[in-house]
């Protein structure tokens, strides 16, 4: 792989750009592999580059149906934050955005991660309340988060509208180091260092079954042919039920489509991520100048990737409350993705009921900001065939046992 | 927009007025029961790709649980009954049948 830097971008301005390679191989698929990782979106290529970096395991391949990154990777809002309550989702979540820091690095790729500051604003005393709890758990918890009061908001947030008829702005629950990154980028740096190692990232790869033995995974059907493998990995969010139907069982999960929007680029107007959760909308403008908007999910159940006018009038009607100043902006595009939702609005990582097979999945509106924890957990989890501390919490089990990890509060809008 | 005919009182009602109430035919499992079946009953869901059995709610209207087949992959609608039936009746599943030769079955 030939190295991104000042130096290549400086030779490749003379000679026409014509050195830069491929930045990932498109391989034939082998007739088997060590593990099988269904789904290139962010949690599938980082599982796969964390197997190959953490465990050394390399014969490894990634199947996509459609193009790598195009699923909810490439469609989300690109909101990072570890500002969670339970303790399980600070650690996972925290470890994400750690691991963010210091990404472009690591992978020589510019993911363009901003921790530009990230409030959740408190709109009644209930949430003010509620709030002021994340802030005291996140602090045991080792994240760093604050609560601040209306006029620093207002300071931070210089459009914002703080005397909102119905819900003024009381505070808000502040993390300075949240943010957001290209998501493209994610997927494509993990894609990289993965084609690097010599993993097989295989696109217009369908699977359409999984073939097992004596209780245990033997590989998968797909589009492209059979192929075995000694461990397989469902990492593909919104088809996560699907999948787990050819492996036969069942998953606590719900598809529905959530929708984000974009507005015609303007001048920089605001340079921190603001999310108002009880008007339901959420807010932050990109590098290009559009404001990146987003809301909540439709309620029933779809795969079409396209969503409900009526949500998208909803989340635009208050975020013109919130900033009125945006209300002649002219929006541009509107697309959804199908999110995985759990009861409990955490993520699954966990063994499963056939041997061998293990499922990623239930990240639901919020798993962009995980995607290099999850690869963390994921390779660990997959290699040692036993979850360690990050995964322990989020196996199946939990929904049998009542351990539930209830975040519903702390994410009460998508994002 | 999806459009839902409600069969209690006849109004061909639009998404805004309904409200969506997840799988329909769960078989209830209480006290007594096995884990497992508690735990499929209260989480495990089919969540198909494809044709769907499901309950709405005609919240804004007349108030009444019904419930409706649709297809999740094509957002189709192939018709909707009343909330007492203990499975799709026979015209759902012909309905269903019509338009899609090579479906399973209800299960
Ligand atoms: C509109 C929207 C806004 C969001 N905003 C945010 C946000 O601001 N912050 C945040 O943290 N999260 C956000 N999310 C959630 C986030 O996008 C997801 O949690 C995350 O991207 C999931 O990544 P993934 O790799 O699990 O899934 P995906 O990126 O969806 O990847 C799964 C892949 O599996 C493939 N696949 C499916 N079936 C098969 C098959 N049979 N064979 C082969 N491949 C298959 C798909 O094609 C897909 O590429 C948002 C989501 C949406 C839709
Ligand atoms: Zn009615």
């Amino acid at each position: 792989m030939r190295r991104y830097s000042v130096f290549a971008v400086a030779r490749e301005a003379l000679r026409f750009h014509a050195g830069w390679g491929r930045a990932w191989a498109a391989p034939e698929p082998k007739r088997k592999y060590d593990v099988i990782v269904v789904g290139a979106g962010g949690h599938g290529l980082a599982t796969a580059y964390y197997l190959g970096r953490n465990f050394g395991i390399r014969n490894v391949a990634v199947l996509e149906k459609g193009w790598l990154g195009g699923g909810n990777t490439g469609r989300n809002t690109t909101i990072i934050r570890s500002n969670y309550l339970q303790d399980p989702s600070a650690a996972i979540y925290e470890k994400a955005r750690s691991l963010f820091e210091t990404l472009s690095q690591e992978l020589n790729y510019n993911v363009m991660f901003s921790p530009r500051g990230l409030l959740m604003l408190a709109q009644t005393e209930h949430e003010a309340r509620g709030y002021k709890r994340t802030v005291h758990a996140n602090a045991l918890q080792g994240v760093q988060t604050e609560y601040i009061d209306a006029a620093r908001v207002k300071a931070l947030v210089p459009i914002i509208n703080i005397e909102g008829p119905r819900y003024p702005v009381l505070g808000a629950l502040y993390q300075a180091r949240g943010g957001t990154a290209r998501h493209d980028a994610v997927a494509w740096a993990y894609a990289r260092a993965c084609s690097d190692m010599g993993m097989d990232i295989i696109q217009n790869c369908e699977v359409t079954g999984v073939r097992s033995a004596g209780g245990k995974v033997q590989g998968v059907d797909t589009s492209r042919g059979s192929i075995d493998c000694d461990k397989l990995a469902i990492v593909v969010a919104g088809n996560s039920s699907v999948l787990a139907e050819m492996a036969g069982f069942r998953l606590p999960i719900e598809s529905l489509a959530l929708q984000a929007l974009v507005s015609e680029p303007i001048k920089p107007a605001i340079d921190v991520v603001v999310m108002a959760n009880t008007v339901h909308g959420y807010m932050s403008q990109s590098d290009k100048g559009e404001l990146v908007i987003g809301g909540g999910t439709d309620g029933f159940n779809n795969y079409t990737q396209r969503g409900s006018w009526h949500h998208v009038e909803e989340t635009v009607r208050a975020l013109v409350e919130t900033f009125p100043i945006i209300s002649r902006l002219k929006m541009m595009r509107s697309w959804g993705g199908i999110v995985d939702m759990t009861g409990d609005r955490s993520p699954i990582l966990s063994a499963t009921p056939l041997g061998n097979c293990f499922v990623n999945c239930g990240w639901g509106t919020g798993g962009f900001k995980s995607i290099p924890g999850s690869g963390w957990a994921m390779a660990e989890l997959i290699a040692k065939g036993a979850p360690g501390p990050l995964a322990a919490e989020f196996g199946l089990n939990r929904f049998r046992e009542g351990r539930f990890i209830d975040e519903s509060v702390a994410a009460g809008v998508a994002h | 927009m999806l459009t839902l005919t409600c069969p209690c009182c006849g109004v061909a009602a639009e998404e805004t007025e309904l409200a969506p109430g997840g799988e329909a035919h769960l078989k209830r499992f209480g006290p007594g029961a096995s884990d497992e079946d508690f735990e499929g009953y209260l989480f495990a869901r089919k969540n198909p790709k494809g044709v769907h059995f499901e309950r709405w709610r005609h919240a804004m209207g007349c108030g009444k649980w019904f419930l409706a087949a649709r297809c999740t992959a094509t957002l189709e609608v192939f018709g909707t009954y009343k909330a007492q039936s203990p499975e799709p009746p026979p015209e759902i599943i012909a309905a269903i049948k019509a338009r899609r030769p090579d479906w399973k079955g209800y299960s």
